[in-house]
């Protein structure tokens, strides 16, 4: 039966695989550096539309927590998003016209990336408004994360998207280009998620937080996972089965502990609700172009408009990884 | 200044550290001999070489190709020994320091504390039949099987041999005299010790041996010490700190104080990106040099701190990087609570009464079918809980244990019956039940108050009454189950109405042991005047009523005591 389900589950990463070969064909390089990726670089992997605005703080914020180089594809973006990458001395930039939905929402893109340049590499796969924390991240570095990830012999680093929201009507607060997101989308929700254990990929499933709360009150099947797996020692044979919620191989996905302890983990703080939301839920709905029919973002579109407002008297205000670590949304486990 | 103390050095990653330690070291006047591992890259070794050219007491020895756990590293220190004791003659103590090693304090400090301590090896050396330390199950048997494959470069081949030779019963006899002793592997041991060791008579029988025993280099020194110290001190004299599976911990710019604060005079491992820890501890000192004792004692608590997060995490956490499964919590649940089933059904204003007397949240039916009832029924709660049903039964289990988790430090009391959703196949009640930080009151039968209240037709309620005493029967049943952890009570309607006093008395001793209970005043009864008859009145419906207890048909007024108290 096992086997069975291992030879399966095998079956389905070579077709993955090659669907990614084959979506990688759709992508033309539109800035290549990637020679300068060394053998032991950390890259940052990440597929984007129409983002311009955050892009400057995004290259900031992982530059500093020690990103060599960055991986982008951009997918037909009309605002400069494409150009501007390309003028950064340590990215490689890839277009395609091609359909977002037609490549599994980008995964296949990803995929074909990931297997042409990161292998044996660390690799954090991550969307522009999703910020990565790890124990210590103020102390030190991504390169002592993953020297301390080799050490043990773990290939792969879980975390939760943790949904950071404003306070206030989500509408009322631009955030200015450039402008850190956080300092506006610093609040969120300490304690409302619920997890259960896929079977077939062993990972864990996690939903709640305020999308869950204000968007999926009355269907909290069809609420947004928040369980990802974004920090990867990449392998060739390795493939994002759905996003980056799962993997495959599946030994990939336990990056939990099951008899008690506290296996060592971060949070992928999602600041998603910025003052674009509105607009751009109408235009995502427009293209449907988006997981599950943009449900999601039929969602928010029905329940976003100028007086929504996620935040609650117990909403709790961002301070640092500490704060989350406290809080049991992250963990040290054995990383002193 | 002539040199006392010399060291010997195992490197084979990071050699512009290591480069760095070695100056430090030379320029203090001692020594070094470095082994460079047959491994690294030439480009490596030369820049290595030529960053240290200008240190005439800087020296290289022949090279070993080194894996991990096997007679290599044995015969790297036993080179480097041996090349150090040769060349430099004056050379008293030798201190044993791989890459990764850090000095803390000046050299002249080490030096005047291991004076302070003549004739004494510093090296941990622990009978292998006494250690508990060991990982991977392997303690004796490292000294009685064979092992001619590495585990780092075949762990499956390597399994299946020492299964095989289990099997087989091998066992290879120790060499006369040789009592097994294992320890760090970074030690400093004096001249006479060391040439002893290395010039023994017998060191080519004792080479053959160590050769295939599972990792010698940390049991060739520290098991022949035992045959030629004078005084063993048994300690590593380097501060290192190991996890939970044998794995050493390592030491980052945010532990500066830490390192500070144990007064050791090496540690190790020092991660190579660590620019502030190498900045400070190398950087030339002055004041008067500093007599204290070292005491890695100090910094133990960080350490054990994270091996336990790691081994048995936070109770009644449930998150990305823990989630136990069933009845592997360890602590199912964060925090002591209480659950009343029966009581806001009998009593006016439970709730409130229970609220004011004791300093804890109380909450409503949490799990009612309309909505959680959450105290003063906010509509959101503390983690960012929603009173949604829907959201709530999506998964009742987590909506407990975030409660609980987000509300640690307050305790939380809430109202649960057979009305109310109990997930499926009672997944609640058995999860409650068997945690032991769950305190379960339960008036069996008090569910046909609200019922007799209603003023409704009892040909209308019957159908709804008898649902409810089939799903209390089964409550019931799981509270008398032998896997139960919690703290019960069960009373039946009529028991409890006899002295209600007296079970909230004993109650209330455990939700908040340092109120003074006996003094409060109990709540008011709810009008129990016609509930006998109501109940014949279910009976001649055809139903059965029987978890409420016996209540006298006629009604009889309760006895006054038992209402004000």
């Amino acid at each position: 039966m096992s086997l069975l389900t291992s030879y399966r589950l095998r079956l389905m990463r070579r077709r993955w695989l090659i669907r990614a070969r084959r979506k990688g064909r759709e992508l033309t390089p539109l800035a290549d550096r990637t020679d300068q990726i060394g053998n032991r670089s950390i890259l940052l992997f990440c597929t984007l539309r129409n983002e311009k605005p955050r892009l400057a703080y995004f290259l900031k914020y992982y530059r500093d927590l020690g990103v060599e180089h960055f991986i982008f594809v951009d997918n037909g973006s009309e605002d400069g998003s494409a150009e501007y990458l390309a003028e950064q001395p340590d990215t490689s930039v890839f277009r395609t016209e091609a359909s977002y939905k037609a490549s599994r929402f980008g995964m296949d893109w990803m995929n074909a990336l990931l297997r042409r340049y990161a292998q044996d590499n660390w690799a954090l796969t991550v969307d522009v408004d999703e910020f990565f924390l790890y124990p210590f991240c103020d102390t030190r570095p991504l390169r002592a994360l993953t020297d301390w990830l080799d050490d043990a012999g773990v290939r792969s680093f879980g975390t939760i998207l943790l949904d950071v929201y404003p306070r206030g009507p989500v509408n009322q607060r631009p955030c200015v280009e450039g402008q850190n997101p956080l300092e506006i989308a610093s609040w969120f929700d300490s304690a409302n998620y619920a997890i259960s254990r896929n079977q077939r990929f062993r990972n864990l499933w996690i939903q709640g937080g305020p999308r869950a709360r204000a968007f999926f009150a009355d269907q909290p099947k069809a609420a947004p996972a928040l369980n990802k797996i974004p920090l990867v020692k990449w392998q060739r044979g390795y493939a994002y089965v759905s996003s980056t919620h799962m993997l495959l191989p599946r030994g990939l996905n336990l990056t939990y502990d099951t008899i008690g302890g506290e296996k060592a983990s971060g949070c992928l703080l999602h600041a998603k609700f910025l003052a674009t939301l509105g607009d751009k839920a109408q235009e995502e709905l427009a293209r449907g172009e988006h997981y599950r029919e943009g449900r999601e973002y039929a969602a928010y579109a029905r329940g976003l408009d100028d007086t929504t407002d996620l935040w609650t008297k117990w909403s709790e205000r961002f301070i640092n990884w500490r704060q989350l670590e406290i809080m049991g949304l992250m963990s040290k486990g054995n990383w002193a | 200044m002539s040199a006392r103390l010399g060291f010997i050095m195992l490197v084979h990653t990071a050699l512009d550290r290591a480069a760095q330690v070695a100056r430090y070291l030379a320029e203090a006047g001692s020594p070094v001999v470095i082994h460079v591992d047959a491994r690294t890259l030439p480009q490596a070794r030369e820049a290595l070489v030529s960053a240290l050219k200008d240190l005439p007491d800087v020296r290289f020895c022949t090279r070993h190709r080194c894996d991990w756990g096997t007679w290599s590293l044995v015969a790297a220190m036993q080179s480097a020994s041996e090349l150090l004791l040769r060349e430099f003659p004056g050379v008293e103590r030798v201190y044993a320091l791989s890459g990764a090693c850090l000095p803390l304090r000046p050299v002249a400090e080490l030096e005047a504390w291991l004076d302070r301590h003549p004739d004494t090896d510093f090296i941990e050396s622990v009978n292998v039949g006494d250690v508990n330390w060991t990982k991977g199950g392997l303690s004796e048997e490292r000294f009685t099987l064979h092992f001619p494959v590495g585990f780092k470069r075949n762990k499956w081949l390597f399994d299946r041999l020492v299964d095989a030779q289990r099997l087989l019963h091998v066992k290879r006899s120790i060499p006369d005299g040789v009592v097994p002793h294992i320890g760090s592997q970074w030690w400093c041991l004096t001249r006479e010790t060391l040439e002893r060791i290395l010039q023994d008579p017998r060191r080519a029988q004792f080479d053959r041996y160590f050769r295939r025993v599972w990792i010698p280099d940390e049991s060739y020194f520290q098991t022949l010490v035992r045959l030629h110290a004078r005084k063993i001190e048994s300690r590593s004299p380097t501060l290192g700190k190991f996890d939970h599976q044998g794995k050493p911990h390592v030491f980052y710019d945010d532990h500066l104080q830490l390192l500070r604060r144990s007064d050791c005079f090496m540690a190790r491992k020092i991660w190579r990106g660590s620019d502030r820890l190498y900045a400070h501890f190398l950087a030339p000192r002055d004041g008067a040099p500093s007599a204290a004792e070292p005491q890695p004692s100090r910094i133990d608590r960080h350490f054990a701190r994270a091996t336990e997060q790691r081994i048995r995490g936070r109770a009644g956490l449930y998150m990305a990087s823990r989630f136990p499964g069933l009845n592997r919590e360890n602590g199912k649940t964060a925090e002591p609570y209480s659950v009343f089933q029966g009581f806001t059904e009998v009593f006016r204003d439970f709730e409130g009464w229970l609220g004011a007397v004791a300093s804890c949240r109380v909450h409503g039916h949490l799990f009612a079918r309309k909505k959680a009832e959450f105290a003063g029924r906010e509509k959101f709660f503390a983690g960012g809980l929603s009173d949604s049903a829907s959201l709530r039964d999506y998964n009742p289990r987590a909506f407990l244990t975030n409660l609980l988790w987000a509300t640690r430090g307050e305790r939380q009391c809430f109202q649960f019956g057979p009305a109310d959703t109990q997930g499926k196949a009672y997944e609640l009640l058995w999860f409650m039940s068997a945690d032991s930080n769950a305190q379960i009151s339960v008036i069996t039968g008090a569910w046909a108050v609200p019922l007799y209240r209603s003023g409704r037709d009892v040909a209308q309620i019957r159908a709804e009454a008898a649902r409810l005493q089939r799903i209390e029967s089964d409550m019931i049943d799981i509270l008398h189950s032998p896997h139960v952890r919690a703290r019960i009570r069960i009373w039946t309607m009529a028991e409890f109405l006899e002295n209600p006093a007296e079970a909230l008395h004993a109650l209330f001793d455990e939700i908040a042991p340092q109120s003074q209970s006996r003094l409060l005043q109990t709540p008011e009864l709810v009008d129990l005047s016609g509930f006998g008859s109501f109940l014949q009145e279910l009976r001649n419906q055809g139903m059965q009523p029987v978890l409420m207890g016996e209540f006298p048909t006629t009604p009889e007024a309760p006895d006054p005591s038992h209402r004000m108290k």
